[in-house]
């Protein structure tokens, strides 16, 4: 060894970036400020629900200030979680949404692997036509879809009108063709190279399907799960259309007609039946945020 | 083990050709490597013979059986890729068994074997890592002990080393050299580097525009190419090529450059070189090492000239020389003692025993 002390600090400098810092400043500022702005935007809807479920409907109706409560009380929460018909149109609505999440990954999952990965004749057109599927509002189709229903009915005797289990048939329509979009873009991005070395050690398509890309497009399957799951949850035109009785009712509609009677709004638990219906996708949500976005990024540079 | 045999194999996409009917027989325990620039069909043929591509002509034989309609997985090979192609969701070990686990293997046995294969490349330690935690020459044995453990009929090597920086690069190519000694697997080895091209086939295949130019040992490629093609392509630096015609002079045979430099040939080359035509338009061929300077005793066949340096390039144990010969380039490797500097003059001697003389229209090495 030698016994040259050897400075290892370096070359002391200050070391200052210029403009480069200065726009990052800036850039940030703006970012904060537009963040800010969103957020109190679309968090004052929930808050208010929040503020008015846990309100009498006295003081609802009480020329007080609205972002306040003088009288806290859980009277709204307790009539609706006490209620039959409110715990009904819950499960209702999670079964639709588990059903129809099921069919739509059993569906879309090995329809973009054949889409992105078999070359097959017109595999390209069909790809972009699952696309153009799912950019025709429902609004557009929920009376020729009716239609389609009543005339089944009427010719086999199977009457799916106003049963719960018609939306089955219905929400794929509107799951399927994005699920399976945003599966092919994620299917796309894994390296042709992979199913080329499973083929090689003698996979089948299927098992390159199963054991090599559903493993490693995990996220992407789990985006496209909770994209159908909130859909699913969320949908209010077909259930609307499809389903009358009470008993069939999903929560959205449920919601809707029973606790609105004529002009009487019983807007104390219907806050609440929002708030709570807005819990599951809430908190899966939150468990599965950064799936969810590892998932959208990947479908949105490859898609 | 087995042999593979490529009869008149025609690759078509649409109205191009990418490869235009090569034949070819590759001996049981060989190494062959294909080599060329990106474009020429390699790669294509590789997985025609991996059945990833269909073959639009011809026939492949894997040990005497046609293979044309065999799907990949029934053709017994292996591959290596290279961007590795890992699973990256299963651990080393998982990589390397997936194989012998779709065919159902005793557990026994995929234990042995992935740990003997672990064992021949040095990564016995890594089997329980994730890809994503490996360095590229890690991953790189990793996916030949993904090949080693199915013990194929051949293995084939798609550029394995191109995604390697230039030291590691030297040292997987010893390591593939050694696995070969050990297994002594039928390979087929496509890379566009001559370099490895050469230090690792029994045989080199030379590919251009989807056709073979030459097959050969390494030595046979480097010393008597077949066309102008290879003796560029082969060879670092590249051969000088220099526009000459042949001239009788007083009875004698010399290759004129110009109207200032001719070199009287030596006999044997003079004889070989009698029956061409004088008008032809020729191109002397000569390697960098066979222009080097010139030497106080005379050697036959070696003939002095003058040059101008343009550019030196010291690389330690000899010096690369650029200098230019009316018009044309030409590079020589000189000892680096010889005084060699950027912009000087130095006295160099072309040894013309070792000369090519080559077709300027036909490319043909004459």
């Amino acid at each position: 060894m030698s016994t040259l002390a050897i400075d290892k600090s370096g070359p002391t400098r200050n070391v200052k970036y210029g403009s480069m810092s200065r726009d990052r400043t800036w850039a940030l500022r703006w970012s904060y400020f537009f963040l800010t702005l969103f957020a109190i935007f679309s968090l004052v809807p929930p808050l208010y629900m929040l503020i008015t479920s846990l309100k009498g409907s006295a003081e609802i109706s009480a020329a007080t200030n609205p972002w306040w409560i003088y009288h806290p009380t859980l009277e709204n929460y307790v009539q609706l979680l006490t209620s039959n018909q409110f715990l009904r149109f819950f499960w209702n609505s999670a079964w639709v949404s588990i059903i129809v999440v099921t069919i739509t990954m059993l569906i879309s999952v090995p329809a973009a692997f054949a889409l992105a990965r078999m070359k097959f004749w017109g595999s390209a057109t069909l790809a972009t036509g699952v696309f153009l599927t799912y950019l025709i509002p429902d609004t557009l189709l929920f009376i020729p879809l009716f239609k389609m229903f009543a005339t089944i009915g009427d010719w086999t005797g199977i009457q799916l009108i106003n049963r719960w289990y018609v939306l089955l048939f219905i929400y794929p329509t509107l799951t399927v063709p994005f699920c399976t979009w945003i599966m092919i873009g994620y299917f796309a991005s894994i390296p042709k190279e992979l199913d080329e070395a499973a083929i090689i050690d003698g996979a089948s398509w299927f098992q390159t399907l199963t054991r090599i890309f559903i493993p490693v497009a995990l996220p992407g399957l789990i985006a496209a799960t909770i994209f159908a799951f909130t859909v699913s949850w969320a949908q209010f035109l077909y259930p609307l259309v499809f389903t009358t009785s009470t008993d069939q009712l999903v929560l959205p509609v449920g919601i809707i007609t029973t606790l609105i009677k004529g002009d009487v709004f019983n807007w104390g638990q219907i806050m609440t039946g929002a708030l709570l219906g807005a819990a599951p996708p809430l908190i899966i949500y939150a468990f599965l945020m950064d799936y969810y976005i590892a998932g959208l990024t990947a479908g949105a540079t490859k898609g | 083990m087995a042999d593979v045999t490529l009869r008149k194999v025609v690759k078509r996409y649409d109205d191009v050709e990418a490869v235009r009917g090569i034949d070819l027989d590759i001996a049981d325990h060989e190494f062959v490597v294909l080599v060329g620039p990106s474009g020429c069909g390699k790669s294509t043929t590789l997985r025609m013979i991996a059945g990833l591509e269909d073959i639009s002509d011809g026939d492949i034989m894997i040990g005497g059986d046609v293979v044309n309609d065999v799907p990949p997985k029934d053709r017994d090979i292996a591959m290596v890729f290279q961007n590795y192609a890992l699973y990256p969701h299963m651990t080393v070990a998982e990589n390397m068994s997936f194989g012998l686990r779709l065919k159902h293997y005793p557990k026994a046995e995929i234990k042995s074997r992935v740990a003997e294969a672990a064992r021949m490349l040095d990564i016995t330690e890594l089997v329980d890592r994730k890809p994503k935690q490996l360095s590229g020459g890690q991953r790189q044995r990793v996916a030949m002990g993904r090949a080693i453990v199915r013990n194929p009929k051949v293995f084939l090597f798609d550029e394995p080393l191109s995604n390697l920086d230039a030291k590691l690069r030297v040292q997987m190519r010893i390591e593939i050299k050694k696995v070969h000694q050990k297994v002594r697997t039928t390979t087929v080895y496509v890379t566009h580097d001559q370099v490895e091209a050469m230090t690792l086939a029994d045989r080199v295949v030379v590919m251009n525009h989807g056709r073979i130019e030459q097959i050969g040992t390494p030595n046979e490629l480097y010393h008597h190419p077949a066309t102008r093609f290879v003796a560029s392509f082969i060879g670092s630096p590249a051969m000088n090529f220099l526009p000459c015609r042949l001239e009788d002079t007083a009875g004698q045979l010399s290759v004129r450059l110009t109207d200032r430099i001719a070199f009287p040939l030596p006999p044997q080359r003079a004889a070989r070189y009698q029956a061409v035509p004088r008008t032809d338009k020729l191109l002397l061929g000569i390697r960098p090492e066979h222009v080097t300077e010139s030497k106080p005793h005379v050697e036959p066949g070696v003939e002095p000239f003058d040059a101008v340096l343009d550019v030196t390039e010291p690389m330690g144990m000899e010096t690369l020389v650029y200098s230019t010969l009316e018009g044309t380039q030409i590079c020589g490797r000189v000892n680096p003692n010889a005084g060699a500097r950027d912009g000087g003059p130095l006295r160099m001697a072309v040894d013309l025993n070792n000369m090519h003389l080559l077709n300027e229209v036909t490319g043909a090495v004459l």
